[in-house]
């Protein structure tokens, strides 16, 4: 990250992309107050350290692409621009949540924003971004479908088969391994025998790159290089994106399998700590504007709170709905 | 209107070109559907009409493939996934139950998975273990599918017409006694997805089947025919949905019922029906309902052991003749 990079972006921008961060930070947190409040139940993984990949990717990804991810989502929904309001609904099972309550935290969707998905079969939907990207392909669609996973699903048969066949067809998907090296408690070099990412995917012939996932301006440089370079080969891109997540796994989790040291030094190299620093040295941010991207961000968060309190709870009667398509 | 004679191979692949002509979101893809011309040879000569875009080799994974259908449905396409065999379906089981069955109603009803997934099923060729189950059910438990089971070569053509007009994914189970069947069918064969169809019409009792074993359940009729056994065969056609209306008008009629299924005894198609029958025509019946069920093994190889492995025409009129001395 460096101030050289930096002036290729504009200040509002880079303010932009800072409030996106925060703003999804902020949520995280917020989310966990409520769990453990009961507001909100099920599984709930929280995104705090990885900020910079789902605001640095969702940035550079135009309207007209997908996205699929994992059940560690909510950041990315967020950056797409899902509201926040359907989202907390979604978490306090109401059916003005974007998947009316029936999805909750791990399966979030919004068909307008092209979201298909939050997955929480890990590897599991890798085969569908090959399918998205196919369907783009045999429609002549100049679109690119970006697939979150974690390193956990390199591990998975569907990681394999999948990157083998979005390089055999040719197909426009980009997949971001969001490598925060615990596949929930098991460090990377306790079930890989190979570490090196990017050295799996090349050898099914997909360009790989591995970037620091901790600075949003390398993520954000390295996704359009990415992105350019599918639409020019009409060919899969594999991004490894290093980064840390500062909480548990999710929130039963008691973290015995990592040292609370190493957290710590993470912490130390957070993305947004770092892009607060290099915006302060560059005199683009300052306590006063920090103060009031804050407020507008608790004022956002309480109002999706109030929204998802007086939501509805989907009647037993519709429980059934939707199983099915009734019409064509 | 002119009748014309086809074997249920070819009726499947009248149905497959019929819609790939009329609709360009329709494709094929499989393991050596194209160059090959399909193990059952369903697709012989497909890829040469409409390319090996559109009938589509893939490599052996089950699971991506099968996924890359649900994801190009999702996609706007109307894919078609051929499977070999039914016990390979079981490489792309998470994909077909985690995925394909669930995302609709998961995402509150926002997506649509008009999906066929074509698998050859039973016993009969000396395949063993790993070739020759029949594990409909297992599919058939799944609420987000429908699963269907042609087993005349009229059926063959229009519930895959049907399945293909459907925006729900149907799975479909083609009996490999059934390829080389040739009957003569008319032009016009398109049918519902949930009717099942007395096949005789009977009245001292029910056989009720599906599938490969319909032909053998029909011989057995005849048979019992000639000890004055007027038997009634309804063919279920559709497993789920499950036609109730008619296993329970024909229960109505007849008292008595034997069912008869390839699959394993326990937990089975004919559990199911024998359940059904319990909750809502109990007092009708004369008799308690028996069932032909394949044996509790692994189907083996030895052509008189595989034989011995699912219900044979001598099975299914002892099961009858069994049935009408135990009237209470």
């Amino acid at each position: 990250m460096s101030k050289d990079t930096l002036e290729k972006f504009s200040q509002e921008k880079c303010l932009k992309l800072f409030y996106e961060m925060l703003r999804i930070r902020r949520f995280e947190e917020k989310s966990a107050e409520l769990y453990s409040a009961g507001k909100i139940r099920g599984f709930l993984h929280l995104y705090n350290g990885e900020e910079a990949i789902a605001v640095g990717v969702m940035e550079m990804l135009r309207d007209e692409d997908s996205f699929i991810g994992t059940y560690r989502e909510h950041g990315h929904a967020l950056a797409r621009g899902v509201s926040m309001k359907s989202i907390m609904a979604e978490m306090y099972g109401k059916v003005e949540g974007c998947s009316r309550g029936r999805g909750g935290s791990m399966h979030l969707y919004d068909k307008e924003k092209k979201f298909y998905g939050g997955n929480a079969i890990v590897g599991g939907h890798l085969p569908l971004a090959v399918g998205l990207g196919l369907a783009d392909k045999m429609q002549n669609r100049d679109v690119v479908t970006a697939c979150f996973f974690g390193d956990g699903a390199v591990a998975e048969g569907e990681f394999h088969e999948s990157l083998n066949l979005a390089a055999l067809w040719k197909l426009p998907v980009l997949f971001v391994c969001e490598n925060n090296f615990y596949a929930m408690g098991t460090q990377i070099s306790r079930e890989e025998s190979q570490v090196d990412l990017c050295a799996k995917a090349s050898s099914y012939n997909v360009k790989s790159v591995a970037v620091d996932g901790m600075d949003i301006l390398s993520v954000m440089e390295e996704t359009q290089k990415a992105i350019d370079y599918i639409t020019k080969n009409e060919s899969p891109y594999f991004l490894e994106f290093q980064t840390y997540r500062f909480r548990a796994h999710s929130m039963f989790d008691a973290e015995l399998y990592r040292d609370k040291k190493e957290v710590e030094e993470w912490k130390k190299k957070g993305p947004i700590v770092r892009f607060k620093k290099l915006l302060e040295e560059q005199k683009w941010l300052d306590e006063a504007k920090i103060k009031e991207m804050e407020k507008k961000i608790a004022t956002e968060i309480q109002a999706s709170i109030e929204f998802a309190e007086n939501g509805h709870w989907e009647p037993i009667s519709h429980l059934t709905k939707d199983v099915y398509c009734e019409e064509m | 209107m002119c009748a014309k004679k086809m074997t249920y191979r070819d009726a499947l692949k009248e149905a497959i070109s019929e819609a790939m002509r009329n609709d360009s979101r329709v494709f094929l893809m499989g393991e050596d559907v194209a160059r090959y011309g399909g193990t059952y040879a369903v697709t012989k000569g497909l890829a040469k009409e409409f390319g090996e875009d559109r009938i589509r080799d893939t490599p052996l994974s089950e699971s991506a493939f099968t996924g890359a259908g649900i994801g190009a449905a999702l996609g706007g396409m109307r894919p078609i996934v051929e499977i070999m065999t039914v016990n390979f379906s079981l490489l792309a089981l998470d994909q077909i139950i985690n995925n394909a069955a669930t995302i609709r109603h998961m995402s509150g009803g926002q997506f649509r998975i008009p999906l066929v997934i074509r698998m050859a099923t039973g016993s009969g060729k000396q395949l063993a273990a790993q070739h020759s189950h029949s594990l409909e059910v297992m599919y058939a438990h799944v609420p987000g599918l429908k699963v269907i089971c042609p087993a005349t070569v009229e059926d063959a053509r229009g519930m895959l017409q049907a399945a293909l007009d459907d925006p729900n994914p149907v799975i479909m189970f083609e009996h490999v006694s059934l390829y080389n069947m040739s009957d003569e069918i008319e032009d016009n064969t398109k049918v519902d997805l949930k009717s099942a169809k007395i096949r005789r019409s009977g009245e001292d009792i029910t056989l009720i089947t599906f599938g490969g074993s319909l032909h053998k359940t029909l011989q057995a009729a005849e048979e019992l025919a000639a000890q004055n056994i007027d038997c009634e065969v309804l063919d279920l056609r559709s497993l789920r949905p499950l036609d109730h209306d008619a296993i329970l008008a024909s229960i109505r009629k007849t008292h008595r019922a034997v069912v008869i299924e390839e699959g394993w005894r326990s937990f089975g198609v004919a559990a199911e029906i024998m359940a059904l029958v319990m909750e809502k025509a109990f007092y009708e019946l004369d008799a308690p309902i028996a069932r032909a069920c394949g044996v509790e093994v692994p189907i083996p190889y030895a052509k008189h052991l595989e034989d011995a492995s699912v219900p044979q025409v001598p099975d299914i009129v002892a099961k009858v003749q069994e049935v009408l001395n135990s009237d209470v």
